[in-house]
């Protein structure tokens, strides 16, 4: 199943990836790839465990089973453990049964390079546009909490500030840096998110539903926004939507889960004309 | 960059806070010290060091906890331990042959290791604590608080602590008065010195607060989920919060002992955190002005301006009804009640003094979680 | 060896049950509303005092004790109306703080009426007399408590489990805006649970001060919070943890005061180490073990129990 020699161009990849809670598997056996300079898309209907795939991917749960790649590095290992082991309701459960547990924090995950944005907006509430971006730049100090404190870190606190202002101009939201993150429409603050996620310095960009609640018109003008910010920051993009102009028109490759279940794969062409995906899914589509 | 703000209403307020501190050095000159203004303004001081580093915790963290006493019981402890003269420590030490500790160091040494201990006891206590949620945490916490308590009153650490036996005799606030010649006051510095070092540890945490670290600290508060994508490492800026607000609540315990001139451990009891977190609240939670503010006003309140209500009063030939000892405290209470219920920003809600001053900032939305 | 232990061991076990008429009062509270009732152990406290006082007044005891049960669940009634029903979209930290301020206002208005005294508890006939088990001498609240705390709680179970109040209670716990869209009247449940938590706090109020008769206004705080702990210990939510987390917690309490006396009579230690110190302690030290290694406590799990 994998392959002996890691691609070097693979930037992300899932292998057999389960993820069972209690009794109910959310995902089941999923293996996919995000090749560098790629945007791949993820769809399905509404509670097919996508969110689930990326909160797996960034360290929010522990998969139940399988392994996750980031840049040939496994990042995530994990199998049935304990009373798991009787209740596993997946597939190739005792595929990694001898390989050692890797576990890590998001905040690591994000260390290493993946930024998220999340389906339902979480900016940081009581503060301003611009420190919402500030934050995101945190995590790539050089500074202790004493050279922070005393400010013996002006240059690197500058450089960030400049940084922050930078991204704000880049998502089109600099004439609000000083409004209140909360106070900002639906679309800009989605836009902040992925501002916010672009101040950690990531290689892999995870959007989750980034244009989830946007009309047509804005949902083109994201469709550019994400092609540019990829280009200009050198980015990989792994994206859940379910908008399919924008998923048709952005992706160079789409995977499709259905309960839990990756039923296609393939290129935006091949994935219209795929028969399992328009009964499963594009059938209900309006289009 | 659209972020720099005006600089001026942060010269003002700064002109502001170096005014009080003037004024409070001519008022000790001329004020005899015997004038409730002194107590108010010294324990004030010392509730708005304690405060402030609860509100770094409760405010600015979103980690509700409540074994603030518990850390100011160690600081206080530390203090006298460690500055009681060798001469009298036969006397304080009475039924400990003198304790084991058969050295002095300086005042402000002393102070340092109390926060120091106060830190490392937080440390010890973050472990277990600080992956609890929000009121188990608080729970916990206020257990710690207890069992740091009887760990102090316990006869097999009487050498160190002298049991539940008081310590006294350590240098205190009216030792920084300067004496001339004769032995008398030349220049009077007991309430200008606490409020000196009240200052400058407020100072400390409001830096921290504005740097990085502090924007990942309401980070947390805010949203973990998103603070942790964020790559905020929670287990780490908690602990270093709970570290920090411990160290300075350590050193308002030094401060507080230097106050009451004594150190019993009975005194700290979960009584004294709820009264703290309530002038947090009072204050305002995320606001180091609010807590400033409140903690004199609270001081005020429950030492000065209500006392007469524990008085007899007579206006003409009516005697007030209801007043007698402990009516104050009631009031007090009430009013408590009252800014708990209905006006639950407190006096500055998020705000801090140089917000107060510019106009042009937009009203902050509410006030903490 | 038994004979040493054994006096210990039944102060502990009535002490235990006393605490658990408190403990159910938090752990119902919990449930329903997440609220930590840091004001519940003076209620308690206060109780006691309005016995005094009730008393002082010479009324016959046969009306005394209902008269003050029925006033200690009157404040408990109000404190709910008063302190947290306003509140109830609020945050919880907010409600948390109000509890905090409600036992403050409650310390410092007995304060007020005692002048800071501490005050007599009034002896309460028979179960105040003595009485001989095997070795020891005894109060006979000793032994009635434990029967009576049973006699309560199975009352209890049955008002929560038979009862139409009980069922919208269980509701409530479960699920507390679901509960409101099936149209169950949320702040009647609440007074509900109010009112049975004061009026058994009530009840070991009585049983509490009997055995130990000197009130003042921080009297209620230290049982309060080990009662608490008890809830937390059986697993909060859960009546019947609560009541065997009160019955170990009140037992360990008194064996550790006692610990110096049986370690010095088995030999096992010269001279007393001053253990009685870390009674109170111990409960804590339990509580965080409790919370680290098994959050859920005893009985957490078991939602059924859950009120």
């Amino acid at each position: 199943m994998s392959k002996v020699n890691q691609d070097s161009t693979q930037v992300l990849k899932l292998e057999n990836i389960t993820m069972q809670f209690g009794g109910v598997v959310a995902i089941n056996n999923l293996s996919l790839e995000v090749n560098k300079g790629e945007i791949v898309a993820l769809i399905g209907p509404n509670g097919a465990g996508k969110t689930t795939a990326f909160n797996c991917i960034t360290g929010v749960y522990e998969p139940t089973n399988g392994i996750v790649y980031f840049n040939g590095e496994p990042i995530v290992v994990n199998h049935p453990q304990g009373k798991m082991i009787k209740q596993y309701g997946g597939i190739n459960g005792d595929l990694y049964k001898d390989r050692k547990p890797v576990v890590h924090t998001p905040d690591r995950i994000t260390h290493l390079g993946i930024a998220r944005t999340f389906q339902n907006i979480r900016l940081f509430k009581s503060q301003t546009a611009f420190d919402n971006v500030l934050i995101g730049t945190h995590l790539r100090r050089t500074s202790n909490m004493f050279t922070a404190a005393f400010h013996l870190n002006a240059k690197e606190e500058k450089a960030n500030r400049e940084k922050t202002a930078e991204l704000l101009e880049i998502v089109g939201l600099a004439d609000v840096a000083d409004e209140l993150a909360t106070s900002l429409p639906y679309g800009k603050q989605r836009r902040l998110e992925i501002a916010r996620a672009l101040a950690t310095n990531p290689t892999l960009l995870l959007l989750d539903e980034p244009a989830a609640g946007m009309n047509p018109q804005e949902t083109d003008e994201l469709g550019e926004f994400i092609v540019d910010i990829k280009n200009r920051f050198n980015l990989t993009v792994f994206m859940i939507e379910h908008h399919m102009n924008l998923v048709m028109e952005i992706s160079d490759r789409i995977y499709v889960l259905d309960f839990g279940k990756q039923i296609a794969e393939g290129t935006p062409e091949e994935i219209q004309k795929n028969p399992v995906v328009i009964a499963a899914y594009l059938g209900v589509d309006e289009e | 960059m659209n972020q720099k703000k005006s600089k001026k209403p942060m010269i003002i307020s700064l002109c502001l806070i170096a005014a009080v501190y003037i004024g409070v050095f001519i008022a000790e000159q001329f004020i005899p010290q015997q004038s409730m203004l002194f107590i108010v303004l010294k324990k004030g001081a010392v509730y708005a060091l304690v405060a402030v580093s609860m509100n770094l915790l409760n405010g600015f963290t979103g980690i509700f906890s409540l074994g603030q006493a518990g850390f100011m019981l160690v600081g206080a402890y530390v203090y006298g331990i460690f500055t009681i003269p060798v001469a009298e420590r036969m006397n304080v030490y009475q039924y400990f042959d003198g304790g084991l500790v058969q050295f002095t160091v300086p005042v402000i040494i002393a102070m340092i290791f109390s926060g120091l201990a106060a830190a490392l006891f937080a440390f010890l206590i973050g472990l277990p604590v600080l992956r609890l949620k929000s009121d188990y945490l608080a729970i916990a916490t206020l257990g710690f608080a207890e069992i740091i308590r009887a760990i102090f009153q316990w006869n097999g650490l009487g050498r160190i602590t002298n049991s539940s036996n008081m310590l006294n005799m350590f240098p205190t606030f009216n030792d920084f008065n300067i004496l001339g010649p004769d032995g008398k006051v030349t220049v009077y510095l007991s309430t200008l010195i606490p409020f000196i070092m009240a200052g400058v540890c407020i100072l400390l945490i409001v830096l921290l607060i504005n740097s990085t670290y502090g924007r990942a600290l309401k980070a947390i508060r805010d949203d973990e989920v998103a603070a942790e994508a964020m790559g905020i490492n929670l287990a780490h800026h908690k602990r270093l919060a709970f570290c920090v607000s411990s160290f300075f609540a350590g050193v308002g315990g030094a401060m507080l002992a230097m106050y009451q001139t004594t150190v019993q451990a009975k005194s700290f009891t979960s009584a004294m955190t709820y009264e703290i977190l309530l002038i947090v609240v009072i204050g305002g939670i995320g606001s180091v002005t609010g807590s400033v503010l409140s903690s004199f006003l609270f001081v005020a309140c429950s030492e000065w301006w209500l006392r007469f209500l524990d008085e007899k009063q007579i206006i003409g030939n009516f005697e007030v009804p209801l007043l007698r000892i402990g009516f104050r405290m009631v009031v007090f209470s009430v009013i408590i009640m009252i800014v708990v219920l209905f006006f639950r920003k407190g006096i500055m809600g998020d705000k801090e003094l140089p917000d107060l001053l510019s106009r042009s900032r937009k009203a902050k939305g509410r006030a903490g979680k | 060896m038994w004979d040493t232990i054994f006096p210990y061991l039944l102060s502990g076990i009535s002490v235990g049950g006393q605490y658990a008429l408190i403990a159910i009062g938090y752990t119902m509270v919990y449930g329903i509303l997440r609220l930590i009732n840091f004001a519940h152990g003076d209620v308690f406290m206060v109780s006691a005092i309005i016995m005094v006082y009730i008393m002082a007044s010479g009324l016959p005891m046969w009306i005394c004790i209902p008269l003050v049960l029925l006033i200690t669940v009157a404040i408990g009634f109000l404190i709910e109306r008063a302190a947290y029903k306003p509140l109830r979209s609020a945050p919880r930290m907010s409600v948390m703080i109000s509890a905090i301020g409600v036992s403050y206002t409650l310390q410092n208005l007995v304060l007020y009426i005692t002048g800071g005294l501490n005050k007599q508890y009034p002896t309460i006939p028979w179960i105040s007399d003595t009485m001989q088990i095997g070795a020891a001498k005894t109060k006979i609240v000793t032994v009635v408590t434990p029967f009576l705390v049973i006699l309560l709680v199975v009352a209890l179970v049955l008002l929560i489990n038979r009862t139409k109040i009980g069922m919208a209670m269980r509701a409530v716990s479960k699920d507390f805006e679901t509960s409101q869209l099936m149209g169950i009247k949320i702040n009647n449940v609440i007074s509900a649970t109010f009112i049975i938590g004061s009026f058994l706090a009530g009840v070991g109020s009585i049983l509490f001060f009997t055995n130990y008769p000197t009130v003042i206004q921080t009297s209620g705080a230290m049982p309060g919070l080990k009662a608490f702990v008890a809830a937390v210990f059986g697993g909060i939510g859960s009546i019947p943890g609560a009541v065997i987390g009160a019955f170990i917690i009140g037992i360990m309490e008194n064996i550790i005061k006692g610990l110096d006396v049986i370690l010095f009579k088995l030999g096992v230690i010269q001279a007393p180490l001053g253990l009685a110190t870390f009674s109170d302690a111990f409960t804590f030290a339990l509580l965080i073990v409790i919370l680290v290694v098994k959050p859920s406590g005893l009985f957490g799990e078991k939602v059924t129990d859950k009120v």
